[in-house]
């Protein structure tokens, strides 16, 4: 049993890898930690569970990684990403702080591998959990026990005692009851809001209703909340988000990495009234990867289908739902419930629009469609072969950008600009500071490990001083 | 599967996720074959964020369990006795006793009491009870049985599991699934240690079966040994206790007692989300089986120059011949259609 009523020296709101990595940081520079993780234990550690890689610089190969990825390449990377919209001096911090990362996270018994099948295009920056997010999760937790870091699962923290920017004590429920647990010094590493519906709603309006929440139902935002309406300073954009489009038919929460769809480049994409609504041979992967999620949120009731034919079945990774198939486009129209006539003639349309070309989906090939718009500017190729096939796809919310502005301390900034006496935040809680929009594979779990493993050093020293 | 397919966080783990995804679509001798390919180490379950409570509810260990003990029925041969798999542990303990009695009654009948019960010692002590010749021919007689079973199935698993390599070898895939096998590479939870009970990796199956393993092989090597002893140079049992079978013998026996007890609390001990309980007589029956058959052997050892000595050589025999008739038809066949994968495997490696 932990005892909730000694003071602490560090405590940490939140289970997932910056929660854990702070965890373990503050107890390794000698503080007694609290670790306290909303959700059951075998939900515990947020979006982590979900996770499978980061993106660390690093100046040459390694065994897992096939090539030098430089801090300016990586920075060159992210503004690429976010449209210049990072806060540089902290980005770049972080990126030089990721490249000792990918020996520090060893040592907290992590592993790496090589890439995984599939993932080809990430295996020179991006660095591979060996099982996972999950089995990362697993080896975080079994350290931080081993190191002495207390840990209490389905501990909802209710409300946060805090004046001015000073953190004096967290109340949770715990077996019905309130009990408030003092710290010197706290982190926040509760996640964003995405599983608060009703939150994305004020930005998103309705069509929030109609978005899946890729991860963990326990983000729900409410220590972010709680520290907003303390004083504590925002950053980012409540609109902003990491969102894919996913298979419509996966669940509400968690159905994780497996309901994606990466078959774009092979088809089109048609909203309900059975019309094409942006060039689906725009970019590469990663990139037209991260866009889709927005684009079908764009669309009537969120919802759009991804239309090829039995041709490129094979062509990209098997997928957890089938797609849904029709021997006629009109049959398929059907089964999707869109207008036959409507699909029929958007079809044709756009089989007529192609051009002959050299198809190859690894590159920017110069397969691409005339006269319609919008145009598909690559891997245009005739959808002809029945039977034809669909995935119907919705917004899929992976994380949320508004949080907490922090400096390099990891240290919460005041809405008067002072920086908080004793509060620190780490992971997707601040992803904003760094991602101001977009996306780049791997980017939140740097974002996690790196401010994760400061806020834990520093809030060690504030309680310690 | 289609949920491991389409994620494979995993594959890094061990050879079932590569070899999964080598497939796009599962047919019955695929799933046989990545059942045979699992060593139940438990980290893809540990590792998994779909596993149960979750509403995908992947269970690979489990699911696999059940289909690796559902390829032992569907390989058996002949295939009349496959339904010796359906109720193992109580099959496993019928022929064992009958076993045992049998042997105990042959002793009583062929000899006088008096010498049943009496002291024997020096060469040729144990054939006073029965002759050298009858146990050769006995035992042979079992072991090649088992050994043409063990084939027959074997070829039927190999056929089944088929594509995509084809079904020829080569000594390098032979070669590299013996050190796969013999060091239990993939029995190590993806680099950190086997599960068992919980999310920690605190397991110690793979030292259990190292003793269990290798403690039989030694038996075996013993009995070779004093095989060629006898024939070779004329040497009769029972031996000192320096010569080279009862050394041999001596350790595989130890390895022997202590191995399956180490996997049966281990057995006890796994997450039940993982076990596959219909089977828990089968693999209890099989590791019980060595046991006795250690047990009783280092037992004989220590009394034989006692008068317990005959009811104990009865006992010791019963129990061997009753492991050899049956090892096609329990669990021992489990190491065999897992080395039979494993070479698969190597060949699918080599040639994709």
């Amino acid at each position: 049993m932990v005892d909730l009523s000694r003071k602490f020296d560090v405590l940490v709101i939140g289970g997932g890898n910056a929660a854990l990595c702070a965890a373990i940081s503050a107890r390794r520079a000698g503080a007694s930690v609290l670790v306290l993780e909303g959700a059951p234990k075998f939900y515990r550690g947020g979006n982590t569970r979900h996770t499978r890689n980061m993106r660390c610089a690093h100046d040459a190969a390694t065994e897992i990684l096939t090539g030098p990825y430089t801090e300016d390449e990586f920075f060159e990377d992210l503004l690429r990403v976010t449209g210049g919209k990072t806060d540089e001096e902290l980005a770049r911090f972080m990126i030089h702080e990721s490249k000792d990362m990918l020996n520090w996270i060893v040592e907290q018994g992590v592993r790496w591998q090589p890439s995984l099948g599939g993932t080809l295009s990430l295996g020179r920056t991006n660095s591979f959990f060996l099982g996972g997010g999950r089995a990362m999760l697993n080896a975080l937790y079994l350290t931080a026990e081993q190191l002495g870091v207390e840990i209490l699962y389905d501990a909802e923290v209710t409300t946060l005692d805090i004046q001015d920017g000073m953190f004096l004590s967290a109340t949770l429920k715990q077996d019905g009851k309130d009990v408030a647990v003092r710290a010197s010094a706290l982190v926040a590493a509760a996640g964003g809001f995405e599983a608060n519906i009703e939150w994305l709603k004020e930005s998103w309006g309705p069509a929030a209703e109609n978005f899946l929440i890729r991860g963990t139902p326990y983000n729900r935002g409410s220590i972010l909340k709680m520290l907003l309406g303390k004083g504590v300073q925002a950053i980012g954009d409540p609109t902003q988000c990491h969102a894919v489009a996913i298979d419509a038919r996966a669940p509400k929460f968690d159905g994780g990495i497996i309901t994606r769809h990466d078959s774009v480049v092979f088809g089109i994409v048609v909203n309900k009234h059975a019309q094409r609504f942006y060039d689906e041979g725009e970019d590469i992967w990663p990139k037209r990867y991260a866009i889709w999620g927005r684009l079908v949120a764009a669309q009537p009731d969120q919802i759009a289908y991804i239309i090829f034919d039995s041709s490129v079945v094979t062509s990209f990774m098997p997928t957890l739902f089938p797609p849904i198939a029709g021997d006629t486009v009109a049959e398929l129209a059907q089964k999707l419930g869109l207008d036959p006539a409507a699909l029929e003639k958007t079809l044709a349309e756009f089989n007529a629009a192609v051009r002959p070309g050299t198809f190859d989906h690894t590159i920017l090939d110069d397969c691409r469609t005339e006269g319609i718009t919008p145009a598909k500017t690559h891997w245009a190729r005739k959808i002809e072969a029945a039977p034809y096939l669909a995935y119907p796809v919705r917004p899929g919310i992976t994380f949320t950008y508004l949080g907490t502005r922090v400096n390099k301390q990891a240290r919460m900034m005041m809405s008067d600009g002072k920086p908080a006496a004793n509060m620190f935040a780490a992971g997707e809680i601040m992803a904003g500071n760094v991602l101001g929009q977009g996306y780049a594979a791997g980017i939140g779990m740097t974002i996690g490990s790196v401010f994760g493993r400061v806020a834990g050093r520093e809030a060690a020293n504030n309680a310690r001083n | 599967m289609t949920v491991c397919n389409s994620c494979r966080y995993c594959e890094g783990l061990c050879a079932v996720f590569p070899a999964m995804e080598m497939r796009r679509a599962f047919s019955d001798g695929d799933l046989n074959y990545l059942a045979n390919l699992c060593h139940a180490c438990g980290a893809c379950y540990t590792d998994c964020q779909f596993s149960p409570p979750h509403e995908f509810n992947v269970n690979v260990p489990q699911t696999l369990a059940i289909a690796r003990a559902e390829s032992y029925t569907h390989y058996a041969w002949p295939r009349a006795f496959a339904g010796l798999f359906a109720r193992n542990g109580l099959v496993i303990s019928v022929i064992a006793a009958l076993s045992v009695a049998a042997f105990i009654l042959g002793f009583v009948a062929f000899n006088d009491p008096g010498v049943l019960y009496g002291v024997h010692i020096g060469p040729g002590a144990f054939y006073k009870l029965m002759p050298h010749n009858a146990m050769a021919v006995l035992f042979s007689a079992a072991f090649l049985y088992a050994i043409l079973a063990l084939v027959m199935g074997v070829r039927a698993f190999w056929r089944d599991i088929g594509e995509p390599v084809g079904m020829t070898t080569g000594p390098r895939a032979l070669l590299q699934a013996l050190r796969d096998a013999g060091e239990l590479r993939y029995l190590h939870g993806g680099g950190v240690g086997c599960y068992n009970e919980d999310e920690r990796p605190t397991d110690r199956r793979k030292l259990y079966h190292h003793l269990t393993f290798y403690g039989f092989l030694l038996c075996f090597a013993a009995t070779s040994v004093a095989t060629l002893y006898h024939y070779l140079l004329a040497r009769e049992a029972p031996y000192p206790w320096w010569d080279l079978p009862v050394v041999l013998g001596t350790l595989g026996g130890l390895g022997l007692v202590i191995g399956p007890i180490g996997l049966l609390i281990a057995k006890t001990a796994r997450d039940p989300a993982m076990r596959d309980d219909a089977r828990l007589g089968m693999d209890a029956a099989f590791i019980l089986m060595l046991w006795l058959t250690g047990a009783t052997g280092l037992l004989l050892l220590v009394l034989r120059e006692t008068s317990a000595m005959g009811p104990l050589l009865a006992l010791h025999l019963g129990f061997v011949f009753a492991l050899f008739i049956t090892m096609p038809y329990g669990k021992f066949v489990h190491g065999i259609y897992r080395y039979a994968a494993l070479v698969r495997y190597a060949r699918e490696r080599q040639m994709m």
